[in-house]
């Protein structure tokens, strides 16, 4: 049967909340073009490309976006290879304890980041570790793995078991089996699961805080320049690549998983 | 002449619980082998057993002669076909069945001649570029089939394999498994919970029941001589006679075995074993009636029988008291129990 037409109240509301979401968004990125450098006006006094040119220039922008990169990267193979392993012994193993595994692997997300940060500074200083990007790095690695987890957790246990046994049956080593098997099943899984860190982990304010030390990522950055205002578009122009690098990965990773309901090697 | 598979006193226990339970077993090369049983009887253990997805937690386990007990499924040249198939879901069917020669590095060009090969003998000629799930559940069989015999293993073996078919399909695949069989020469051993199955495709059956086995013969040997009160009752429905009702119709006190198709229906003057009727259901071709004795039912046994009437004979209705008349050959002491 086909749904009746919405009616217009319907419709209105929805696009409120479209909007509502999206218009503060839409917002900033005008404001990238103004040329007005102070203050938030509206309408824009007029319009120019010249903060594009000056974000172009400036070396703390471009290193606060390295780190930012170099961070996500490494958090998200961190994540990767750990999250993957969790889950392949969670969804293919019994053993005393798991139910409690899965859950305590996923707390980190539930978790305040404020506590995560908190509780990771203080194991930091207690083992005398100094901070430096490989602090950010763990940090950003508690949640990633969480994103990664669930992704490969889920798909594991879409993929018959029934298919590792096939696949020695026919002569094939662990080895031969997790190449030729395994991992071309989990694939988009992970590439999904990774792309969701990459994205977490790029805009991450909170953890950073507490577990970078004289660094800044872009977001920790961003911050910054809002306490103290230098030029005001110049922010503007940075938020729409923040949008922009963390936008991608999500859209990829939902067309990844996406129309994958039928169960992988079910049979029927 | 060496087994293809020998079992010496094979156990396997999952902690306290014995899926087998001292097996021993010969399978002859060649042979068509049913393993036979309810669910939880340890058959398919025994079949992961041969295949090496389980190690015995006691005992030997000699493919050809050979103790491959702790061996892993990679190394044994014996290849599964699994109960829901599991094809590889992100290969085609071409790729699917080549899998076992790419593994084992047999050239690109070859493999890919021996797969087509493998599909036409399969009746899937040019399904090679087909993934799984576009076929149905007949074909998906077909290809897992071929899938294990492009190896060309020494044992084969069938987890159930008709058990996700309907019932036309399952019937046109006990023929054509049949067929098959005989046409590569292997070992085949399947493993089934139907007797009907197990008795019309095998040339030998194991009988299993709570990990141990209760019986091996050929069909008709498992089927006329069944040799515990487990065999008669689950291989086909007979009539498991308790020492009293046993000597009723003949034989020595102990338990027996009739079949329902031995018996026969007469007038009850003259005859040596009355009963009345209390139960007649139409199969089709027969009809099957249940008879009271009424002789002093025993305490641990039944005091009727079943009897089957053929098409065309007269079927008498339920409260009728009939004769029975039977030969003697038909009933069969039991062994055991």
């Amino acid at each position: 049967m086909r749904p009746d037409r919405a009616p217009w109240w319907l419709k209105a509301m929805a696009g409120g909340g479209l909007l509502f979401l999206h218009l503060p968004i839409l917002l900033i990125f005008v404001y990238a073009f103004s040329s007005e450098a102070k203050t938030f006006v509206w309408p824009p006094p007029g319009f120019t490309l010249q903060w594009f040119g000056r974000a172009w220039a400036r070396p703390d922008i471009w290193e606060a976006l390295s780190l930012s990169l170099r961070v996500a990267l490494i958090a998200t193979l961190v994540a990767l290879v750990l999250g993957t392993l969790c889950a392949a012994a969670v969804a293919r193993t019994r053993f005393f304890g798991r139910e409690a595994v899965s859950l305590l692997v996923v707390l980190p997300i539930a978790l305040p980041g404020i506590i995560t940060g908190i509780s990771l500074r203080s194991a930091f200083s207690l083992a005398d570790i100094p901070f430096s990007f490989w602090t950010i790095v763990l940090g950003h690695a508690t949640f990633c793995i969480v994103v990664v987890y669930n992704n490969a957790v889920a798909r594991f246990r879409r993929v018959s078991g029934n298919l590792i046994e096939a696949s020695m049956d026919l002569g094939a080593t662990y080895g031969q089996t997790l190449r030729h098997v395994i991992l071309p099943n989990i694939a988009t899984a992970l590439l999904a699961g990774g792309m969701l860190a990459f994205a977490l982990s790029f805009d991450e304010v909170i953890v950073t805080t507490f577990t970078a030390g004289q660094q800044a990522t872009l977001p920790i950055w961003m911050l910054e320049e809002l306490v103290r205002p230098r030029e005001r578009p110049v922010t503007n122009v940075v938020a729409m690549v923040v949008v922009l690098v963390t936008l991608l990965p999500i859209l990829g990773a939902y067309y990844l998983t996406r129309g994958t309901e039928t169960v992988a090697g079910s049979g029927k | 002449m060496t087994a293809a598979v020998s079992f010496r006193g094979v156990s396997r226990h999952f902690g306290t619980v014995k899926a087998v339970d001292g097996v021993d077993l010969d399978i002859a090369e060649g042979e068509f082998f049913a393993m036979l049983g309810p669910s939880g009887s340890g058959k398919t253990t025994c079949l992961r057993l041969i295949a090496g997805f389980e190690t015995p937690t006691a005992g030997r386990i000699e493919l050809f002669g050979e103790d491959v007990s702790g061996r892993p499924p990679y190394r044994r040249a014996v290849n599964t076909v699994f109960q829901d198939y599991a094809l590889f879901p992100h290969l085609n069917v071409l790729d699917n069945v080549a899998y076992g020669l790419m593994i084992a590095g047999v050239p690109k060009a070859e493999r890919r001649r021996r797969a087509e090969e493998a599909l036409s003998m399969m009746a899937l000629p040019g399904y090679g570029g087909r993934k799984p799930s576009e076929l149905s559940g007949g074909q998906r069989q077909r290809v897992a089939l071929a899938r294990a015999l492009v190896n060309r293993p020494r044992v084969l073996l069938l987890d159930e394999p008709l058990g996700a078919l309907d019932l036309k399909l399952r019937e046109q695949m006990q023929d054509e498994l049949k067929t098959l069989q005989r046409k590569v020469g292997i070992t085949f051993v399947f493993v089934t919970h139907d007797q009907g199955e197990a008795l019309s495709m095998a040339d030998r059956v194991a009988v299993f029941n709570e990990g141990r086995i209760q019986q091996v013969g050929s069909p008709e040997e498992v089927y006329a001589r069944p040799r515990t009160r487990f065999v008669a009752d689950f291989v086909g429905g007979s009539n498991v006679l308790h020492p009293g009702v046993a000597a009723l119709f003949g034989g020595r006190p102990a338990w027996a075995s009739l079949r329902p198709e031995a018996l026969r229906l007469g007038p009850p003057e003259g005859a040596r074993i009355t009963g009345v009727v209390t139960a007649a259901r139409y199969l089709g071709a027969a009809t099957r009636l249940v008879v009271d004795l009424g002789a002093g039912a025993p305490p641990d046994g039944r005091s009727d029988v079943a009897v089957l009437v053929p098409g065309g004979h007269p079927v008498p209705a339920p409260g009728t008291r009939v004769g029975l008349a039977w030969d003697a050959e038909a009933l069969h002491p039991m062994a055991t129990e």
